[in-house]
């Protein structure tokens, strides 16, 4: 494991919303080339460890970016270094088209011929994107829309993409495919950190995984360790 | 009929000043759902800042209405930062009541200044012609054509550009704007850049068309703009230009077949009968609920 690149690293975070501490002093780490899933049920603190790390929400502790400390950056300029979020419920900006939603990602690039090149990658990896281009993404279904949060993600080109519950409300048919992308976009060299409830499928794509409970991580491992513990498999697995 | 075709033309001109205000009122909406009830009172600054280019630079109309235009926006930048940008996670009742502050602040302020009504000077040599009984002046074509290139300018930012689209995605969702890497602040700010500039623009055009000018006279303007806005759709842009037009046309044509002191009421009742049937605003939709 010393031989690895770290990527993100997250140091005793805390985060809270008045009175309450939504995560308790976490720590942990995503080294390049790896998904790395956090699980957990409602109010974890999963969406909130997100938040910090795109700069959304204040915290205590230390982020730290390819050795950066990203606490004084805004969050239009954590992008910009590299990290994209998909955020929870998807985000489409649904007053705007599919083009336009993923034009808007592309704000903090200037080369243009890549921003083209991307454009093509996003609807070669999502056919029905390029068919509707020019439609509103509020008119989408949720799995397009989803679709659509992953491309803009892809758009801004980041190093690295946070997921916030992809398969939120999906039929299954669509989770599994959302997730043989985002193995995809992982082979092809994006570090992923995915957040997820539904831990059987984010556990099978992860390399590493971590179970938070009510703001703590209580149990770590890889995938297929964590899998198989029979502690997280009563807990998220359903028995 | 040439009478009605002389109202017609009135009507392009005062619906085409409402107009621009009520823009400035449905972008602030669109991205703050806030009404910057300091508005109307920007829009009576943009008439002072004609007033002093004209009388003390001596500037001809161009070099004014850009000096009203660029002053008013910065004025608005600065508005928002140090006024309304404190209170944005506050109630939005605070942020109004704020805004009302403001506008009596920038009423009294030039009161200071300004304790007697101004006479403005003419800045555009006014011919009138002719056409089949129709009189048109130059001053009212000029208000006229460049309301509508101001208007079509600000369509195509916000249609067109980046910075537009940004816009149209606050209006949407502020939270995840940032996610896309868009400084939230600099996009509000030009938003109110925008919005402000046009209001300012306004006030040099009424301040030629009616030019004795006052610091009150921004109130009573500026709630019509404000009505004009909501009876477009609040926070829609076309909308904002359509009402403009629709309030402008209704007081001209209550004004001319009617006597004269009916008009707002005349006017006004049409408008609150429009909202029962269309309460979103003539393009304004109920906005979808998120899931």
């Amino acid at each position: 494991m010393s031989n690895n690149n770290i990527l993100l690293s997250i140091q005793d975070l805390t985060i809270s919303y008045g009175n309450i501490k939504a995560v308790k002093g976490i720590s942990f780490e995503v080294n390049e080339g790896e998904i790395v899933t956090l699980i957990g049920a409602n109010g974890a603190g999963k969406s909130s460890t997100l938040r910090g790390i795109s700069g959304l929400v204040s915290y205590r502790g230390v982020i730290s970016f390819r050795g950066q400390d990203l606490k004084s950056i805004s969050a239009d300029k954590i992008v910009a270094k590299g990290i994209a979020q998909v955020p929870e419920g998807r985000g489409i900006f649904g007053n705007l088209t599919v083009l336009e939603n993923l034009k808007l990602a592309t704000w903090s690039r200037k080369d243009k011929q890549e921003i083209r090149k991307d454009y093509q990658r996003v609807f070669d990896i999502f056919p029905r994107l390029s068919e509707r281009q020019g439609q509103l993404g509020g008119t989408l279904s949720g799995g397009e829309q989803q679709m659509l949060a992953v491309g803009r993600a892809l758009m801004s080109r980041g190093t690295m993409m946070l997921l916030d519950e992809p398969s939120m409300g999906l039929a299954p048919v669509l989770v599994r495919e959302i997730f043989s992308v985002l193995k995809e976009i992982n082979q092809s060299g994006t570090t992923i950190l995915l957040v997820e409830q539904n831990a059987n499928m984010a556990l099978q794509v992860a390399s590493r995984g971590y179970v938070l409970e009510t703001g703590v991580i209580s149990h770590t491992g890889t995938g297929h360790e964590l899998l198989g513990d029979p502690r997280v498999k009563e807990a998220y697995l359903g028995g | 009929m040439t009478y009605l075709l002389q109202q017609v033309l009135n009507a392009l001109q005062l619906g085409s000043i409402y107009a621009l205000i009520a823009l400035g009122y449905t972008m602030v909406y669109g991205i703050l759902t806030m009404i910057n009830f300091a508005h109307g009172d920007l829009f009576m600054v943009g008439a002072f800042f004609c007033f002093l280019a004209a009388t003390f630079l001596h500037l001809p109309f161009v070099p004014t209405l850009l000096i009203a235009m660029i002053g008013v926006a910065l004025l608005g930048v600065l508005i928002e930062r140090f006024a309304y940008k404190p209170l944005r996670q506050a109630p939005r009742v605070s942020a109004i009541i704020t805004a009302l502050g403001v506008g009596i602040f920038l009423e009294n302020f030039t009161l200071v200044f300004a304790p007697y009504p101004q006479h403005v000077p003419t800045l555009i040599k006014n011919t009138t012609w002719v056409v089949g009984g129709v009189s048109i002046s130059s001053l009212q074509l000029i208000i006229i054509a460049l309301s509508l290139v101001l208007m079509a300018f600000l369509d195509f930012i916000v249609r067109k550009t980046m910075v537009g689209m940004a816009m149209r995605a606050i209006s949407w969702d502020k939270a995840i704007v940032p996610l896309m890497g868009i400084p939230l602040n600099l996009v509000i700010s030009a938003t109110f850049a925008l919005g402000t500039s046009l209001g300012g623009a306004a006030g040099v055009m009424y301040a030629l068309a009616f030019p004795v000018i006052d610091p009150y006279m921004g109130i009573l303007i500026g709630w019509k703009a404000f009505i004009a806005a909501v009876v477009g759709g609040i926070g829609n842009i076309r909308g904002a230009m359509i009402g403009g037009f629709i309030l402008g046309g209704v007081e001209i044509l209550v004004a001319a077949f009617l006597p004269s002191t009916y008009r707002d009421f005349v006017a006004f009742t049409l408008l609150l009968v429009l909202l029962i049937f269309r309460p979103y605003g003539i393009l304004g939709k109920p906005r979808p609920q998120k899931v």
